[in-house]
């Protein structure tokens, strides 16, 4: 699938780093191909994954408290990913840097894939911060934050539904399954959006103008020293089983007797 | 004068050859490469990348922050203060004013594109958008003075003042040179005296352009334009009119009784009134073309997205040709419209005459929507004629769009009249 990623990149101490944004392309809604190798992508809209958006927004927001001196968004895909970068332009990403990445490369191009091209740039650009969604909406792998995280050797805050910069070090909030939980990391560090970290901006039309000046540099992932061969091979794509409808019974006695009669219990 | 042929060509030429004169370029530095851009009439096909982008970002406001309420806003008649806000902050609610005075600094390519698509998710906060950028922003940016533009311009674009514009009269709608408000002077002061009718935004507004006789032997050319705040000791607004649509939007008469306004208020020259009226109507109606515009296409895609759906005579009724030749006619009638639209725009962006196109785009887009939401409702059927589906609101918000800014008729004579000074030898 496509993947984006913004790396915010720059030095800390007095001098607020840069955080690199991760964007990534997807498609709204998904059908299976008819020979089930994978979902159909041509012709189909795509729009900025929503916790890319998420993950945006938090990066202009921290940049508007000075906290942080440039904002990177980055997208990994075809030339059509250049469309998801110019909108994260328009909501206040200072450049950005388009991997491109097209064909069969595409097809196969996975979360360590990208997670090393996000290595690689945050390296490259001497990130502090790197920002990405928690998962994209359309494979819901919910990885590149974490691997990308482990190949730099940085800590992660994943799930983020609060980010506060605190000098050198960064206090994440995060959703998990028991509630909340705190972490106090050092930067340089990862951090995944979560759906409440922030309600993304609508672009103003005055930002929209300006986004055409900005620019957005291009790169091949060899440039980077990224091989992009998959270790996955997807042998087949389903669609979910179609719901049946249920049964009503009378009473608990009914209800107890056909959990029994399906072996549920 | 030239033969009407001669006048396209050459008026195509110089559509894409002319950079747009000096005053232009003033006035829209910050748009430079996009008025430029969007020049030529190969533009229609497709719109440039930073419209195609607002248009984009417009559509994704719509849906989410608009059409979930429109029927709620239409049942309780109840302004979009929020939503309005909202436009503002990104700059919709000006979208011509320049960056300095705290506008978008964009075009009317730009504009008509916006208004499609707020009016398409809500129709209501489209004519409120529209009314604000094009009758009461406009005249004051093309005739307004310096002073007049930072007092009367810059706190109306973010949202939390909107303007509005009084033309009609009672008795004198159609008939705009027969304005019976009068204004006469008072030592420092003019004072207003009259009712204007119809006025939208009226009930939300904190300022009127309003346009009043100050020399009644002149008859047209004796009317002059005044700016005038609210609330302000003299103006009084009638009751809210109880409206078959856009009723989110208030419609009030405005009543001056002694409303005394200091000279400095006159805007433009004494006796320009009707000109200024005319031509902030103009512009105006590619504002109200855009708002049809988003009216039929939401009837369309209400429409269609049924046709797949229902399942009558064992398939979907979009199998039907007589369902299928009503869609193509909807979809024929918008594009046709769209286009005009965008031509209009594209014209005046490049300060070239735009009066006929804009009265063709406003009574093709006009039409259109109610054509198009007439069939959304048959296509509907009885599910049409219901408030569970938002055809009968498209169908009830359409209808003024053949009414407000110069009905059908007047645009037809506009039309007329623009196409026989054409053909004069």
């Amino acid at each position: 699938m496509e993947a984006g990623g913004a790396v915010v990149a720059a030095g800390i101490a007095e001098v607020t780093p840069t955080p690199l944004i991760s964007t990534k392309r997807f498609i709204p809604m998904i059908r299976v191909k008819p020979d089930k190798t994978g979902v159909v992508t041509d012709g189909v809209k795509h729009s900025m994954n929503p916790f890319c958006e998420i993950a945006m927004e938090e990066a202009v927001r921290l940049k508007e408290k000075k906290l942080i001196k440039e904002v990177v968004a980055v997208s990994c895909g075809p030339q059509q990913a250049q469309e998801t970068i110019r909108t994260a332009l328009a909501m206040g990403a200072d450049r950005g840097i388009h991997v491109e990445v097209s064909g069969k490369d595409y097809e196969n191009l996975g979360p360590l894939q990208v997670s090393k091209i996000m290595a690689a740039l945050a390296k490259k650009e001497e990130a502090q911060l790197v920002i990405l969604g928690k998962q994209a909406i359309d494979d819901d792998c919910n990885q590149t934050g974490q691997m990308t995280a482990a190949l730099l050797d940085w800590p992660q805050g994943t799930f983020a539904s609060e980010v506060t910069l605190e000098g050198d070090k960064m206090k994440v909030v995060r959703e998990i399954d028991g509630g909340l939980e705190t972490v106090k990391i050092n930067t340089p560090a990862v951090v995944t959006a979560d759906l409440r970290l922030n309600t993304p901006r609508y672009a103003t039309l005055p930002n929209i103008m300006k986004a055409k000046k900005k620019k957005i540099a291009n790169m091949k992932p060899s440039d980077l020293g990224v091989d992009l061969t998959s270790r996955l091979e997807v042998l087949r794509v389903d669609e979910p089983p179609q719901r049946q409808a249920g049964i009503k019974v009378e009473t608990v006695e009914d209800l107890v007797g056909k959990l029994k009669e399906t072996g549920s219990i | 004068m030239s033969r009407p042929l001669g006048n396209a060509r050459e008026a195509m030429a110089e559509v894409i050859a002319t950079p747009g004169n000096k005053k232009s370029q003033e006035t829209r530095k910050s748009v430079g490469v996009c008025v430029r851009g969007c020049r030529g009439l190969s533009r229609l096909a497709e719109l440039p990348e930073t419209h195609d982008m607002l248009r984009r970002t417009c559509r994704d406001f719509a849906d989410r922050e608009l059409k979930p309420i429109a029927a709620r806003l239409d049942k309780e008649g109840t302004f979009p203060a929020q939503q309005i806000l909202e436009l503002g902050a990104m700059g919709v609610m000006a979208m011509e004013v320049p960056e300095e005075l705290g506008g978008a600094g964009m075009d009317y390519l730009a504009y008509s594109v916006a208004m499609e698509e707020i009016s398409r998710g809500c129709a209501s906060t489209g004519v409120v958008v529209s009314v604000n950028n094009s009758l009461y922003l406009g005249p004051i940016l093309k005739f307004g003075s310096e002073d007049q533009k930072q007092k009367w311009i810059t706190p109306f674009t973010g949202g939390r003042q909107v303007g509005c514009f009084a033309l009609s009269e009672p008795d004198n709608g159609s008939d705009a040179g027969a304005a019976s408000t009068m204004a006469h002077q008072d030592g420092d002061h003019w004072v207003l005296n009259g009712t204007k009718a119809w006025i939208t935004n009226s009930w939300d507004a904190a300022a009127v352009v309003v346009f009043a006789t100050t020399d009644r032997k002149l008859k047209h050319k004796g009317i002059s334009a005044f700016l005038v705040p609210m609330p302000h000791p003299g103006l009084s607004l009638g009751k809210k009119e109880d409206k078959l649509g856009i009723k989110a939007s208030s419609t009030a008469n405005i009543i001056l009784e002694d409303c005394r306004i200091p000279l400095d208020n006159m805007l433009g020259p004494r006796g320009a009134g009707f000109k200024i009226a005319m031509q902030t109507l103009d512009s105006g109606r590619i504002g109200i073309a855009a708002q049809a515009l988003g009216i039929a296409q939401a009837s369309l895609d209400c429409a269609a997205d049924y046709a797949h759906k229902r399942h009558a005579f064992g398939a979907s009724i979009g199998k039907l040709q007589a369902v299928q030749f009503k869609l193509a006619d909807m979809a024929l009638a918008i594009e046709s419209a769209r286009l005009l639209t965008w031509k209009a725009a594209l014209q005046r962006d490049a300060t070239r005459p735009f009066t006929k196109e804009a009265a063709m785009a406003k009574l093709s887009a006009s039409e259109a929507a109610t054509f198009c939401s007439h069939q959304a409702i048959q296509i509907l059927g009885g599910m049409g004629y219901v408030t569970d589906m938002p055809a009968e609101r498209h169908y009830r918000d359409a209808r003024i769009t053949e009414i407000y800014e110069g009905t059908s008729e007047i645009q037809r004579l506009v039309i007329a009249g623009q196409l026989l000074k054409d053909y004069a030898a």
